[in-house]
């Protein structure tokens, strides 16, 4: 997994790319607490997820909260369609409160 | 009943049970088309065994039990064929099973690696029978269907509930939540899946590696409840798990439950049976019964007042479980059709009767004697019915020998696949019955003479079918009843034996002398002698003659005897003489000179007196022409050297004993006399035709004779004489 850090005027945008599981959960979670409190708005960017298990879940989550704890804005925004799945799959869509991109029927 | 007593329970039920698996699988490979019933029974035995040794807490014979029930479950549903790799795994877990029990159960020790490992391997191809793989990492699936964001969903409101809450380490043991409700999803439809993060913390104490959630599930399906207890079944010691059947279900649960079988009176069987309650969810519930009076030390809170207040059942499922539980009880109380006794018990009643039968026999001497015509009614009366009371007494000891023979048909399987040749078993007689003490004892020299048998005695294949044999060898064991004792045969269609080299060989170790001549059944029965018994003969001799000297020891040991019948060629034939039991027999009494002894009177054909003509002439000779045949006898007197001199009359009793006749002359005919075997002291354990000693009514003592051994003498004797 990788994640690409731009910040600008209060604004952050996390871009991962990869995988977002278990393995990398550590890393993800000291990149929210290293950016999240410092930002007013937060945009993090799942279209390179290739896969999303429990515990990335359980971050996304973790993340949205932590934003409301603190008043920020934390999204998630350009969801790839692995993140898709699970995230449909767990019927988290409205705990996370985004909007999703719905993909074209194939 | 304490704890150690119902765990002794428990371990005899789980080894008749896997016995029982054990017939059916063996009887499965050999007719793999059985019906439902037969795998059903095999499925419920593991069953059986499994919840058991829950609630002992037996955690290691659960979580093996558990996977072969699974695969059982599978082969009942039809989704696995029988076919001979699976018996054979089949039967290598049950062997597991037994190990478990007899190492975890009886001794409460731990299986070594080595036996650890061997569970694990099987759990591993049993697993792989079963094809969930639940340890798949969560890779991204390609779905057939797009992925849509349903609006409302369907809302319906028929659904199992399930409440599904993992433990923390679920994730960092490698299982991952999203699989599990992804297998889900194949055997229904999830209609709504709200996810539990409550117990998420702040993100600054998260462990990204520990697992927050929990589930609540809306699920449609057909499935029924052990069916969905199972998709969750490799995380089932990590989390806690609550399915409620839908609304609409109860009403057949409750149907079910009205007519259950009544095997049982347990509710929380009950419940397993109408398929409301799954057994793990019965052994937590015990589990936590067990916390709640350890907890409270107070009274114990009933498992069904537990099942509802965890909501793992409905109350109104549980009511209807309780009603029919009360049912069951009062029938139950109605018709108990066997009760287990121990079997210390049943010898002490056994002794008692003994003792009472000495008793009574004095009782009715003392009445003749007295003169009492009434008196000597009244003790008629009652040796009759002491006599009913023995017969009674010994028949509860009586078993059928069937149970036994069937665990050679394992035996018989294993060996012959080791060896490499095809051997059949062959039972008959398996309702023939013998006392218990003596069918444990018997064990182990049947199986000896039975791998002899197998090792040496059939040939392999090749040289079967060069002879003109059929190539599949056969080993019969048959039993029956036959003057007073059982004969069991152990029989093979193999080579046979060879004369020649065991005479030569006999000779060679100085167990016979060049000259002498020796009938074949003689030479046969010269394997048994315990020079035959090294191991270089087993190549010379093809074998036979491997500890069968042992054999016939054990077989002497319970006052029996063995001969053995060889055609070269063709087979042979090993015949086991037992009597019926070791306890009390009908004697018949005689006399000889102030000195009673004892024959069995199984053993007794007819007595016939000694003509004066016989009387003259038998000073000379020990033979007497009897209706034409020639009937050798033993003077008893000259035998066990009774010093008083004849009576003017002489009787012979004619006995038979495998096969042959012999007389007994003795002075007196006293008549049957029910006799309570008294064995000798050790001192006396050489002497020769005496095989114990008993107490008459006088409180004297008479002998009994050892008719076998005397016999073999008379005739040896008449035979030498002869030459």
């Amino acid at each position: 997994m990788q994640i690409n850090v731009r910040r600008e005027n209060g604004a952050c945008r996390l871009e991962i790319e990869g995988e977002l599981t278990i393995y990398h959960g550590p890393e993800f979670r000291s990149c929210l607490l290293e950016n999240l409190p410092g930002c007013d708005e937060t945009e993090i960017s799942l279209a390179g997820v290739t896969e999303l298990d429990t515990a990335g879940c359980q971050l996304l989550l973790a993340a949205k909260r932590e934003g409301l704890r603190l008043g920020k804005q934390v999204r998630f925004v350009s969801h790839s369609l692995s993140a898709l799945e699970v995230i449909e799959q767990f019927q988290m869509a409205a705990q996370l409160g985004d909007p999703l991109v719905i993909p074209a029927q194939r | 009943m304490s704890m150690d007593q119902a765990l002794q329970t428990y371990i005899e039920e789980g080894r008749s049970l896997l016995e029982e698996m054990e017939d059916i699988l063996l009887q499965l490979e050999n007719e793999p088309l059985q019906d439902d019933d037969t795998v059903n029974a095999l499925f419920r035995a593991a069953h059986t065994i499994k919840g058991s040794a829950g609630l002992f807490g037996l955690d290691a014979i659960v979580s093996f039990t558990h996977v072969v029930e699974n695969v059982l479950d599978k082969l009942r549903d039809g989704e696995l064929a029988v076919n001979g790799d699976l018996v054979e795994l089949l039967l290598k877990c049950r062997d597991h099973i037994a190990l478990l029990i007899s190492v975890v159960a009886e001794s409460g020790e731990l299986l070594d690696a080595e036996q650890e490992r061997t569970g694990e391997a099987l759990l591993a191809a049993l697993r792989g029978l079963l094809g969930v793989a639940p340890m798949e990492p969560a890779s991204p699936t390609v779905r057939d269907t797009p992925v849509e964001a349903s609006g409302g969903g369907m809302m319906e409101g028929d659904c199992w509930n399930i409440s599904l809450k993992f433990g923390r380490d679920v994730l960092r043991n490698g299982m991952d939540p999203l699989s599990f409700i992804r297998y889900l999803s194949t055997i229904g439809d999830i209609v709504s899946l709200a996810t539990d993060d409550s117990e998420l913390p702040d993100l600054a104490q998260l462990d990204p590696e520990s697992c927050y959630l929990g589930f609540m599930i809306e699920f449609k399906s057909e499935a029924d409840k052990k069916t969905i207890e199972d998709v969750f079944e490799f995380v089932r010691e990590d989390c806690t798990l609550r399915i409620l059947p839908p609304p609409s279900h109860l009403a057949a649960y409750i149907e079910r439950i009205e007519h259950a079988s009544g095997n049982t009176d347990m509710i929380g069987q009950l419940l397993i049976e109408a398929g409301i309650l799954t057994s793990h969810e019965l052994e937590e519930t015990l589990a936590a019964q067990e916390k709640l009076v350890a907890q409270e030390s107070g009274a114990r809170v009933p498992v069904g007042e537990l099942l509802v207040k965890e909501g793992v059942v409905q109350k109104e499922v549980v009511d209807v479980a309780l009603e029919k539980q009360r049912q069951i009880r009062d029938h139950k109380a109605q018709e108990a059709k066997f009760i287990r006794v121990n079997a210390e018990k049943l010898d002490e009643l056994i002794n008692l009767v003994g003792e009472l039968v000495i008793a009574g026999a004095s009782a009715s001497l003392l009445a003749k004697r007295s003169g009492d015509l009434v008196m000597h009614e009244a003790t008629s009366v009652m040796s009759r019915l002491v006599e009913e009371i023995r017969d009674g007494a010994l028949k509860l000891r009586m078993v059928e020998i069937g149970e036994t023979f069937n665990r050679f048909q394992r035996v018989v399987r294993d060996v012959s696949k080791e060896l490499g040749k095809d051997i059949g078993l062959e039972i008959s007689g398996a309702e023939t019955e013998l006392d218990k003490t003596v069918v444990e004892k018997i064990g182990d020299p049947l199986m000896h003479l039975v791998r002899n048998s197998m090792d040496h005695g059939i040939e392999p294949g090749e040289v079967r079918t060069a002879t003109g044999k059929p190539a599949r060898g056969t080993l019969r064991l048959n039993a029956y009843h036959d003057s007073g004792s059982i004969v069991i045969e152990v029989a093979d269609d193999g080579g046979g034996l060879k004369k020649e080299r065991i005479l030569k060989k006999a000779i060679e170790r100085g167990i016979v002398s060049p000259g002498q001549t020796l009938s074949d059944h003689e030479i046969f029965n010269l394997i048994f002698e315990a020079g035959f018994s090294t191991a270089d003969q087993v190549t010379n001799l093809s074998g036979r003659g491997v500890g069968m000297d042992v054999v016939r020891r054990n077989i002497q040991a319970l006052r029996g005897t063995v001969d053995i019948d060889s055609e070269e060629g063709l087979g042979t034939t090993v015949r086991i003489r037992l009597p019926l039991t070791l306890a009390i027999i009908d004697g018949f009494l005689v006399g000889v000179g102030k000195s009673a002894f004892v024959v069995p009177l199984d053993m007794v054909l007819e007595c016939v007196e000694l003509s004066e003509a016989d009387r003259k002439a038998a000073d000379m000779r020990n033979y007497v022409n009897l209706r034409g045949e020639v009937l050798p006898f033993i003077r008893l007197r000259d035998q066990f050297e009774v010093n008083e001199p004849a009576g003017k009359r002489e009787n012979i009793v004619v006995v038979q004993y495998g096969g042959l006749k012999a007389g007994f002359v003795v002075d007196e005919l006293m008549g049957e006399f029910q006799t309570v075997i008294k064995p000798l002291g050790s001192i006396f354990r050489q002497l020769k035709g005496i095989s114990g000693s008993t107490i008459l009514g006088t409180g004297e003592v008479a002998l009994i004779l050892d008719v076998p051994a005397l016999v073999q003498l008379s005739v040896a004797s008449e035979s030498s004489m002869a030459e």
